[in-house]
C-alpha cells in the first residue's frame, strides 16, 4: 500500500492535486499523495501518446481506481517527451510511490513562466487542509 | 420493539461450512462422456449424409465448443449450490435505495408461464395474438392513467433504454421544429443516477449539471442561469434521489418549457407517488416507468426489467414503432353474433412516419408486461395508492427510528426535510468519530443477514447511505434493521476494527476488487 | 385488497405517532397544484383467483406454439427448453436479488455470470464476453457505439442480410450517436462482396453482417473481414448462438465483435422477451465493452470469489463518459442460457446443430418441390431458409393457420414475396411434410381466389 503522507519540498503543485518536478524547460508530472489516497487502489493508468500537446489546467489522461475515474490535469503546458509505461503495466506504483516510480509523463514546457502560478509544498498543504 | 439483536460472530477464526466449500465452476465438474440432453435422430428419409455434404467444411468448426459435460443431477446440484451463495429479497430486508425491492407476487410467475404467453412466438400474426395485444394495450392505458400522460410505448427494455428513447424523442421533436442543430444541451441535476448522463451522451447531447439547493431540491437560480435556447431537455426525478419531493416542481418544468425544452421524468422513484401525484400533472412530457421497481417484476440478479415510456401529445408522433392500436369495427364480422367488435393491431412506420423507429426487436419484454399487468389487476387503483402510502410510511418510520440513539448521532440525515419513500443518511460522523466508513457499516450488516442500503450514492452526500424499505417490510423488520445498525455502531464504539474487517459469516469475505480490475480474469481458462 | 403489505391499522397509528404526525397525508409533502385530488381511474383490485382467470382468458386468445405447429423464426425459435431451466431460474435466490453490488452475498449470481461469459467466448471464439445485454437487435446498435469509440469514425456499412429489425434499431440509435448508415444488398443470398468493397471507405467505423444471415445463408466472414480490416473498420457479426455450435467461430474468421439474440438458448418465446443479448469482442476492446462483466478474484482469506470487474467503464461510475448507458439487463435470462448450454453440453450442441442442418435441408427440398414455390437462394443453410411464391402471403398464411400451422414469417419487400421458414428439433419430418401439403393447397387456393377476383374485376 501507499507510503506515508508527504509533499516533497522540491516539487510544485497544482490545486487539482498534481505535482510537477521542474528541470530547466522540462518537467515530470504525477498525482499527489492526497490524490492517490482519495482514489484508493489505482487499477488502471493509460499512458498518453508521446508527442501529444497538453495544456495547463486541462486533462491529459485518466486514472482509475476500483470505483472512481479521475481526469489527470496538466499543471503546465507542453509537449509529451516520455511516458511511464511501467506505471501503465503496474498501476499500483501510483499508490506506492506517487512521487517516484509512479510518475506519469515527462514534458517539454512551452512557457516556463506558468510555473509561477503553481503552489509550493506549504501552499498545497494549506489547500488540502481546508 | 423487536427482540434484542444477537450479535453475530466478530471474527472469522472458524470458517463456516460454506466458507470451507471452495467455489468450483460447472467446467470443473465436467467429465468427458457425461451428458444431460438426449437429441433425437434427424429422421430424414434415406438416412443422414455427412454434414459437410450439406455445408462446406471451410464454414464449419474444427472442434466442438468446450461446453461442460455434465449430467442433469450434477447441473441441478451445481446451480442449487450456487443459489445458496446468493442473498435474496425472499430471505430478508433489502432496503436498496432507488431500487424498490418490493415483494414479487408468485401469481405473476404463474400467469407468465401460461403457454399462451410463454410459448407465443413474437412473429405470430397479430390477428392470432389478440390476447397479448389486448394485455399490452391495457397495460399501456393503466400506465397512462398512473403517469398522467396520454400515450405509452412499452418497447424500452429497462430504465436506461427508456431514457435513451426519451432523448431520441426529444431530438425528433426539436428536428420537427427546426432547431435540433442549436439545442445541444441536456440539463441533469447533480444528484442524477449515472444512467442519465450516460444516456445523454449516447443520444448525442452534452450534459449540463444543475446544482442542488439547501433543501435538497433543484437550485432555481442555477436552473434559470443554465436554461436558454440551447437546452433540449431537462431530466429529473421527483421525488429526487434524496427521497425529497421538489416543492418547486411546477416552476421548474415551466422554466424549461418556456425556453422550448422537453421535460423528462425518470420514473425510478414512482413508487412514492402512485395515485397521489402524476408526472404529467407536474408538467413532464416523457416518463419512463421501471416495471421491475414499482410494478413488481423480479429483479433476477440484474434483470430482466422493462422501461415503458408515457408521453404528452406533443411527443406522441415520434413514439417508437410498432405501436398498438385498438380498432373498433362498425359491426361484427361474419355471421357469428358474439364475435368481438374490437381488434388490436400492430402499426409500423408506414402509419407513423414521424416515429424515431424501433429500439429493439419485436414488441418488447412481454413476459414482464404480463407480470406487471397482473400486479396492477391485483392491486387496482386504490391498492396502488395504498402501496405508495405504505412505502412512504415505512420509510418515515424507519427514519424516525434511525434519528434516535447512535444512528442519529453518527449517521445524520443529509437533508433535514420530510422524505417520501426513501431517505439518505450521511456516514460522515461515523467516519470522523468512530473511524469506520459507510462501506464498513454495509459489510457488517451482511453478518446480520440483512442487505445493506445503497452506499456512496447520491454522490453529493459524503459517505451516503440511501435507504428504501418499500411497502413490503413489516414494522418488525424495520425495527430489526434499525436495531442492527444501532448494534453495529455500539460495537464500533468499542472496537471499530470489527466493522472494518467485516463480513465474517458470508460465503466469501471482502474480495480483492483492485486485483480483479488490474488483472481482469473474465472467463475460465479451459486449457 | 391486500396490496401485498402487512401494516395493520393499529400499527399504522403507532408508526405515525413514532414519526410525530397524525395522518399519512401529512407525510406527502406535495404541493396542492400537483397533488392528484381523485382516485386513479383504474378498476378495483382482484383476488388472486380472479387475476388468474382474467390472465388465462387473455392467454387463451393467443395461438401459441403449443396449440399449433410453429415454423416461425426470424431471431426467436421454438426450441424445447428443459424443465431444469424453469426449476433453477424460479428459485428465490436467483429470481429476487438485485444486481450483485455486494459481492460477498452474491457469489451465486456472479459465478453464473462468469460461467456464462466463458461459454459465450467458447461459442464465438472471442476472448471477452459481457454478462448479457437486453436482446438481439439492440446489441447490434451497442456494437456500433463501441465501434465509434474505437475508430473515432461515424459511418456504418450494413449488409442487407442483417435482420431488418436490427437494421431499424441501429438506424434509430444512429440518429443520436450520430452516425450514417449505408446498406449493401444481397446477391444470391449472400452479402454482395463487390458492393461491400465499394461501400466501405476510410470513414467507415464498422461493417455489420449476420451469421447465418436473415435469409438463412452462411456468410463468408473471412472475406468480409478482409474488406473491413483493409479500410480500418471493425467487423461486427450478429450470430445465432445455436448455429455457432457447428459453424466456424466468428472470432476465428476475423470478426471483431460478435453479438446476438440469446433466446434460442433455453429462453421462452414470451412474445418477444425477456430474453438476453450477448456481446463478445477482441481483447483490444476490453475497456469499451458495454454492460456488466464478472471477474474472478480472491477474498482476504485467499478464497476464490467473483466480483463485477471493470466497473469503471459503466454508467454508475463514468457517467457521461460511460461505454454504454445499460444498467438493469437480463441476468436471469443469461443464467437460463447457461443452464441450457450445460444441459446440451459439448456434444449435445453439435448434435442439435447437425439435426437442424439435416431437417432444414430436407424441409427446403420438400417445400421447393411444392407447385409454385421457389427458393430465394440455394446457399447452404443451418436452421432457416426463404421461399418465394406468386400468391398473396397473407392469404396463404391464413390457410395454413386454419390447418393449425404457423407456416413462416412474411419476407420484407426487399427480399421478395414469400416466407422465412424456421426449423427446430421440435419440428418433425411428418410436420414438415404436412407443411408442404398445406402450403401447396394454400398457394393454389390463393391463386385461384386471386384469379377469380381478377375475372370479376375484368
Amino acid at each position: 500500500m501507499a507510503t506515508e503522507e508527504s509533499y516533497p519540498e522540491d516539487l510544485r503543485y497544482h490545486p487539482e492535486h498534481d505535482w510537477a518536478r521542474i528541470e530547466g524547460d522540462q518537467a515530470t508530472f504525477g498525482i499527489t499523495w492526497y490524490a492517490q489516497d482519495s482514489l484508493g487502489d489505482v487499477v488502471f493508468f493509460d499512458p498518453p501518446e508521446v508527442g501529444a500537446t497538453i495544456a495547463k489546467d486541462e486533462p491529459y489522461t485518466e486514472v482509475e481506481s476500483v470505483k472512481a475515474v479521475s481526469d489527470v490535469i496538466a499543471p503546465l503546458s507542453g509537449e509529451i517527451l516520455e511516458v511511464n509505461d511501467e506505471a501503465g503495466t503496474n498501476p499500483e506504483l501510483i499508490n506506492t510511490d506517487p512521487y517516484g516510480q509512479g510518475w506519469m509523463v515527462k514534458v517539454k514546457l512551452t512557457d516556463t513562466s506558468e510555473v509561477e502560478a503553481l503552489l509550493d509544498a506549504d501552499g498545497y498543504r494549506e489547500l488540502i487542509a481546508e | 420493539m423487536s427482540d434484542a439483536v444477537v450479535d453475530p460472530p466478530a471474527t472469522a477464526e472458524v470458517p463456516t461450512p460454506m466458507q470451507r466449500d471452495r467455489a468450483t465452476t460447472i467446467y470443473e465438474r465436467s467429465v468427458p462422456g457425461r451428458r444431460a440432453a438426449a437429441i433425437p435422430a434427424s429422421g430424414v428419409p434415406g438416412g443422414d449424409v455427412p454434414i459437410d455434404e450439406l455445408i462446406p467444411s471451410r464454414l464449419l468448426r474444427d472442434e466442438p465448443a468446450r461446453l461442460p459435460e455434465v449430467s442433469e443431477p450434477e447441473i441441478v446440484r451445481h446451480y442449487n449450490r450456487l443459489s445458496r451463495r446468493n442473498f435474496d429479497l425472499d430471505s430478508g430486508i433489502y432496503p436498496l435505495g432507488s431500487c424498490t425491492m418490493k415483494h414479487n407476487p408468485r401469481i405473476n410467475e404463474r400467469v407468465a408461464a401460461l403457454p399462451g404467453h410463454a410459448r407465443l412466438h413474437p412473429a405470430q400474426d397479430p390477428a392470432r395474438a389478440q390476447g397479448a395485444l389486448e394485455l399490452m394495450w391495457s397495460l399501456e392505458r393503466s400506465l397512462s392513467e398512473i403517469c398522467g400522460l396520454p400515450h405509452v410505448s412499452l418497447q424500452p427494455s429497462a430504465g436506461s433504454h427508456g431514457e435513451l428513447a426519451g432523448l431520441l424523442l426529444t431530438r425528433a421533436f426539436h428536428e420537427a421544429n427546426g432547431d435540433a442543430g442549436t439545442r445541444t444541451r441536456v440539463l441533469t441535476p447533480d444528484t442524477a443516477h449515472g444512467t442519465n448522463p450516460a444516456s445523454v451522451t449516447m443520444a448525442g447531447y452534452e450534459v449540463v449539471k444543475v446544482a442542488t439547493n439547501e433543501d435538497g431540491g433543484v437550485d432555481l437560480d442555477d436552473l434559470r442561469a443554465k436554461t436558454d435556447e440551447r437546452v433540449a431537455c431537462l431530466m429529473l426525478t421527483n421525488p429526487n434521489t434524496l427521497g425529497l419531493f421538489d416543492r418547486n416542481i411546477a416552476e421548474i418544468t415551466g422554466i424549461v418549457r418556456e425556453a422550448g425544452g422537453t421535460l423528462y421524468y425518470d420514473g425510478a422513484n414512482l413508487n412514492a407517488i402512485m395515485g397521489h401525484s402524476r408526472p404529467g400533472d407536474m408538467g413532464f412530457d416523457i416518463v419512463h416507468v421501471n416495471l421491475h421497481k414499482s410494478f413488481s417484476q423480479p429483479h433476477g440478479g440484474g434483470g430482466p426489467g422493462a422501461g415503458p415510456i408515457a408521453v404528452s401529445e406533443r411527443i406522441e408522433p415520434y413514439l417508437p414503432v410498432p405501436r398498438i392500436e385498438r380498432v373498433e369495427a362498425g359491426s361484427a364480422n361474419g355471421s357469428n353474433g358474439d364475435a368481438p367488435h374490437v381488434r388490436f393491431e400492430l402499426r409500423g412506420a408506414e402509419d407513423h412516419p414521424a416515429s424515431i423507429g424501433r429500439l429493439r426487436g419485436f414488441q418488447g419484454n412481454f413476459g414482464v408486461f404480463v407480470r406487471s399487468y397482473a400486479y396492477i389487476l391485483s392491486l387496482g387503483g386504490d391498492g396502488l395508492a395504498e402501496a405508495s402510502e405504505t412505502a412512504v410510511l415505512n420509510a418515515n418510520y424507519l427514519l424516525a427510528r434511525m434519528s434516535e440513539g447512535r444512528a442519529g448521532r453518527y449517521l445524520p440525515i443529509a437533508f433535514d426535510r420530510r422524505p417520501m419513500h426513501e431517505f439518505v443518511l450521511s456516514g460522515s460522523e461515523a467516519k470522523k468519530q468512530l473511524d469506520i466508513k459507510t462501506l464498513d457499516i454495509a459489510k457488517r450488516l451482511l453478518d446480520h443477514n440483512m442487505h445493506p442500503p445503497t452506499v456512496y450514492f447520491p454522490l453529493l452526500v459524503d459517505e451516503a447511505l440511501m435507504i428504501e424499505p418499500t411497502e413490503t417490510e413489516t414494522r418488525e423488520s424495520l425495527d430489526g434493521f434499525a436495531d442492527a445498525v444501532e448494534a453495529i455502531l455500539a460495537e464500533a464504539e468499542q472496537d471499530p476494527e470489527i466493522a472494518r474487517q467485516a463480513p465474517y459469516t458470508t460465503p466469501v469475505r471482502r474480495l480483492d476488487e483492485a486485483g480483479a480490475a488490474r488483472n481482469p480474469v473474465v472467463r475460465q481458462d479451459l486449457g | 385488497m391486500s396490496g401485498y403489505t402487512s401494516v395493520t391499522g393499529d400499527e399504522r397509528r403507532e408508526m405515525l405517532a413514532a414519526i410525530g404526525v397524525s395522518s399519512v397525508e401529512e407525510l406527502f409533502d406535495v404541493p396542492a397544484g400537483v397533488r392528484l385530488d381523485r382516485d386513479l381511474d383504474l378498476p378495483d383490485g382482484l383476488t388472486e383467483a380472479e387475476v388468474y382467470e382474467r390472465m388465462r382468458d387473455l392467454a387463451a386468445r393467443n395461438a401459441d406454439a403449443e396449440s399449433e405447429i410453429c415454423f416461425l423464426g426470424a431471431g426467436m425459435y421454438d426450441h424445447y427448453a428443459p424443465a431444469i431451466v424453469d426449476a433453477i431460474v424460479s428459485r428465490s435466490e436467483f429470481l429476487t436479488p438485485y444486481t450483485p453490488y455486494q459481492p460477498e452475498i452474491s457469489q451465486g449470481g456472479l459465478q453464473a455470470m462468469f460461467e456464462f461469459q466463458t461459454a459465450m467466448t467458447e461459442l464465438t471464439g472471442l476472448p471477452l464476453s459481457s454478462a448479457g445485454l437486453y436482446e438481439g437487435p439492440s446489441t447490434v446498435a451497442a456494437a456500433g457505439y463501441l465501434a465509434i469509440g474505437a475508430t473515432k469514425r461515424r459511418r456504418f456499412v450494413v449488409s442487407g442480410g442483417v435482420n431488418p429489425e436490427s437494421r431499424d434499431t441501429l438506424a434509430t440509435y444512429s440518429a443520436g450517436y450520430p452516425a450514417q448508415v449505408a446498406t449493401v444488398p444481397l446477391a444470391d443470398g449472400l452479402t454482395d462482396l463487390d458492393a461491400l468493397a465499394e461501400a466501405v471507405d476510410s470513414e467507415t467505423a464498422a461493417v455489420f453482417v449476420q451469421y447465418p444471415n436473415f435469409v438463412g445463408a452462411i456468410e463468408d466472414l473471412e472475406a468480409i473481414a478482409a474488406v473491413a480490416h483493409d479500410a480500418g473498420a471493425l467487423l461486427i457479426a450478429a450470430c445465432d448462438p445455436i448455429a455457432l455450435g457447428i459453424l466456424r467461430a466468428p472470432g476465428d474468421a476475423g470478426v471483431d465483435i460478435a453479438v446476438g439474440e440469446g433466446q434460442p438458448l433455453g429462453n421462452r418465446l414470451d412474445y418477444g422477451g425477456p430474453s438476453f443479448g450477448f456481446f463478445c469482442a477482441t481483447e483490444a476492446q476490453i475497456r469499451r465493452m458495454p454492460g456488466r462483466i464478472a471477474g474472478e478474484t480472491t477474498d482476504v482469506d485467499g478464497r476464490r470469489g467473483f466480483v463485477l470487474a471493470l466497473q469503471t467503464r459503466e454508467q454508475h461510475i463514468r457517467r457521461e463518459k460511460a461505454t454504454h448507458n445499460i444498467c438493469t439487463a437480463q441476468a436471469l435470462n443469461a443464467l437460463g442460457g447457461m443452464i441450457y448450454l450445460s444441459w446440451l453440453g459439448r456434444r449435445g450442441l453439435v448434435e442439435l446443430g447437425e439435426l437442424l442442418v439435416r431437417r432444414t435441408h430436407y424441409a427446403r427440398e420438400t417445400l421447393a418441390a411444392v407447385d409454385g414455390v421457389s427458393l430465394l437462394h440455394d446457399q447452404p443453410v443451418v436452421r432457416e431458409f426463404a421461399i418465394t411464391f406468386d400468391a398473396p402471403v397473407g392469404r396463404v398464411l391464413d390457410h395454413c393457420a386454419s390447418a393449425g400451422i404457423a407456416a413462416g414469417v412474411p419476407l420484407a419487400e426487399e427480399y421478395g414475396n414469400g416466407l422465412l421458414v424456421a426449423i427446430t428439433e421440435q419440428r418433425t419430418i411428418e410436420q414438415i411434410d404436412r407443411l408442404a401439403e398445406v402450403l401447396g393447397d394454400g398457394i393454389a387456393l390463393a391463386r385461384s381466389a386471386g384469379a377469380k377476383r381478377e375475372e370479376v374485376t375484368a
